[in-house]
């Protein structure tokens, strides 16, 4: 029982990344109607905003202290980050402790700007075009944004630590009468899943509860006839596409503690949330978030070694075996409405 | 001529001459100057890659091309040709025959398998099905699969593997029928070394037959009913047609081509690993077909050679040679210049690869091929007013 318990907290951590990108695939295509494949970009230039902050509040200028000597007794010198020097050691400490959480605010407009001009810019010539070339421009574009990424910040992973708080797990079994060890946690999967429930939340209420989104949903469901009542819908589509990129950017973001970012993981991440939009739905929220965390906790069910045993290699496949048997038997996917992609 | 009409004869007998002429055409400079040194193509390493990609991407066009199919998993056969050729190698002897012709028939059932699968879809599910099984043979490549494909080291030959039909005086290099693949004729004429190697004749041969075969194909019925599925498929089915045995046709086809790629890069160099079936590999082939113009004949073959020549010439580039080309400029213009290309060349070549490839599908979606259409059209209808003026002259 404790191991099931174990399996199911492993795999939520890795299905809420996988949930909240594919939440943004989804959004895309069911506003704007595009595949887009620099998704995984868009999730690794998130997290490249943690490393970049990261680098920046580390930034430290050298004085000589004179009491202090080093082994081979010269005067030591000492490099101070500018942060602690302008906010005091203690406040400077912590906000270079907490960089991760932080740059959460400075991804938030970032990405979203960066989803903004990417569809003006680009996506929005190819509304006319077949899917095929909105993969291929797309695809493209993932590879140049990978690219740049490498050029700028080497192609080895960057360690991106969580604030100290963090670190370490949390007993979680002993909370249900478990043995103590048996049901550990790493504390910080433990906030990224709640985060994942947080901003999943947002997004659904945002889209259920104001005037925007209620727009924004009648444009999903008869764009035409949204267009033909005089509202911009083309606009508030834009701004949407803007809130997935800000969506995958904040996904990527978080993400850094548990796995250090580096120039391919965007790609990494892009194949298995296609195989999640494609098992939840083509265009359905709920069905994105409900295949993500599915895959996710499948995937750690197919890692123990019961299961590995009895099915060898079970692991590394599980996500696209279902994706297969769901594509073959049920086409639109879990959620799926009946129409749309079936084909 | 063979069954060709005389335009396609014309661009047949063209596709043959630069691939049999291809030792000396790509070696336009001297080969010890420093022109030379970075642009010359004509060595056989280059050249066989030239060419087997070639093979590839005619493969992949009969697909995409003409049935509009866009298969993400094309390496996957590819990798499975490769290992069926090794372990040939392993089993039988270093002859090429056999591990080519294995390769062909183990990517051709494979193929059939996957597309029977994947082919149930179309649109962008067909392109996720197809990725998620060729990410699927590589996962299990690495994983259960390593008795067969040896993992991370790579499948290669042993000198305890049983190689049955190995007789003493047999080399241990690929060969066909005693003769060596990396065996070569060197020549030399004045500063220019011309190489030409027995294994790039052998992928040349076949380079020219897949050409050939890919001709047919796109004037036979069966190409008619395949490039009818792709305008309409729908209509296709109220008339009575069941397209499905069309396109597994289409998908296998295009598989074996794949698979005789793979064979043939086994066999110029016997060694394998499961990192040709990751989906850059096959997304590298969608990119070569679409730089050079999809649904073309001549296309996806000046598009595998473009992108194999760029990715050598570009990757050798560094900022040495660059300081070199530009000495002539004041000191700042040519550190400015080195700064501002020094991200694209050496190790960011795929950036370039990238930025290439996005112009081609924003602003020519037709291709290189395409391209070179509009020029053509452009200087013709110059020509034909430069002389349609003249024309109306002596009316005046």
């Amino acid at each position: 029982m404790d191991a099931f318990l174990l399996q199911i907290l492993n795999g939520l951590d890795k299905g809420a990344a996988y949930a909240l990108i594919a939440l943004g695939l989804t959004l895309i295509f069911g506003t704007l109607g595009v595949v887009n494949f620099a998704h995984g970009a868009l999730f690794m230039i998130g997290a490249f905003c943690a490393v970049t902050l990261q680098r920046f509040l580390g930034y430290s200028f050298v004085t000589v202290d004179e009491t202090q000597t080093d082994f081979l007794g010269n005067p030591l010198k000492v490099n101070t980050p500018y942060v602690e020097a302008w906010f005091g050691p203690e406040t400077g400490a912590a906000i270079q402790d907490w960089s991760v959480p932080l740059a959460i605010l400075l991804v938030i407009p970032v990405m979203f700007f960066i989803g903004y001009v990417m569809e003006r810019g680009l996506i929005k010539h190819f509304y006319k075009r077949p899917h095929a070339d909105q993969i291929l421009v797309t695809f493209g574009l993932a590879i140049v944004i990978g690219e740049l990424i490498k050029s700028i910040y080497g192609a080895n992973p960057i360690q991106t630590p969580a604030p100290q708080m963090f670190i370490g797990t949390l007993d979680f079994g002993v909370m249900l009468g478990f043995d103590p060890g048996a049901v550990a946690y790493p504390m910080w999967r433990l906030v990224y899943f709640f985060f994942s429930l947080i901003i999943i939340g947002a997004v659904f209420a945002f889209l259920q509860f104001t005037t925007f989104g209620m727009v924004v949903r009648a444009g999903m469901a008869d764009r035409e006839t949204v267009g033909l009542l005089g509202i911009d819908i083309d606009k508030r589509f834009t701004l949407m596409f803007g809130m997935a990129a800000a969506v995958a950017g904040l996904a990527g973001v978080m993400y850094t503690p548990i796995l250090s970012p580096h120039y391919n993981i965007g790609m990494d991440f892009l194949v298995l949330s296609f195989v999640v939009v494609v098992v939840g739905g083509m265009g359905s929220l709920p069905g994105a978030v409900l295949a993500g965390f599915m895959l996710g906790i499948l995937q750690s069910f197919a890692s123990m070694n019961e299961v590995k045993a009895l099915i060898p290699g079970i692991d590394q496949i599980i996500i696209y075996l279902v994706a297969i048997i769901i594509l073959l038997t049920r086409p639109r996917g879990l959620m799926g409405r009946k129409g749309v992609m079936e084909e | 001529m063979l069954g060709l009409n005389s335009r396609d004869f014309k661009l047949f007998v063209i596709v043959v001459i630069l691939t049999l002429a291809a030792p000396m055409l790509l070696n336009p400079f001297p080969t010890e100057s420093a022109i030379g040194q970075s642009f010359n193509a004509g060595y056989p390493a280059l050249m066989q890659r030239f060419v087997i990609f070639g093979i590839l991407a005619i493969g992949f066009n009969i697909l995409f091309g003409l049935t509009g199919y866009l298969s993400f998993g094309h390496a996957a056969f590819l990798g499975v040709g490769s290992y069926a050729a090794v372990w040939m190698f392993k089993l039988l002897s270093y002859n090429v025959l056999p591990a080519i012709l294995l390769s062909v028939i183990v990517a051709g059932l494979f193929s059939v398998v996957i597309g029977y699968v994947s082919l149930r879809r179309s649109g962008i599910y067909f392109s996720i099905l197809t990725l998620a099984f060729a990410q699927m043979s590589y996962q299990l490549a690495y994983s259960v699969f390593t008795p067969i494909t040896n993992g991370e080291t790579g499948l290669q030959v042993y000198n305890d593997d049983p190689q049955i039909l190995m007789s003493a005086g047999d080399p241990t290099v690929p060969h066909l029928f005693g003769l060596r693949m990396n065996g070569a004729t060197e020549w030399n004429i004045g500063g220019w070394t011309f190489i030409f190697e027995n294994g790039y004749y052998l992928c040349a041969i076949l380079l020219i037959a897949s050409f050939y075969l890919s001709i047919r194909i796109f004037r036979s019925p069966f190409g008619m009913m395949l490039r009818a599925i792709k305008s309409n498929q729908t209509r296709m089915s109220y008339t009575g047609l069941n397209i499905k045995p069309y396109m597994l046709a289409a998908f296998v086809i295009s598989g074996m081509y794949a698979g005789l790629a793979g064979g043939l890069l086994a066999a110029m160099d016997p060694l394998t690993g499961a990192e040709r079936m990751f989906w850059t590999a096959s997304g590298e082939i969608v990119v070569m077909a679409i730089l050079g113009g999809v649904g073309t004949l001549i296309g996806p073959v000046l598009g595998a050679g473009l992108i194999k020549y760029l990715e050598n010439i570009v990757s050798k580039i560094n900022d040495t040679i660059l300081h070199n080309w530009f000495a002539f400029m004041p000191d700042w213009l040519d550190n400015l210049l080195v700064t501002i290309i020094h991200p694209f060349i050496g190790k960011g070549w795929h950036l370039t690869l990238g930025l290439l490839f996005m112009a081609v599908v924003i602003f020519l979606p037709g291709g290189l091929v395409q391209g070179g259409q509009k020029i053509g059209a452009l200087l013709r209808r110059k020509k034909s007013k430069d002389t349609g003026e003249t024309a109306t002259k002596p009316a005046e």
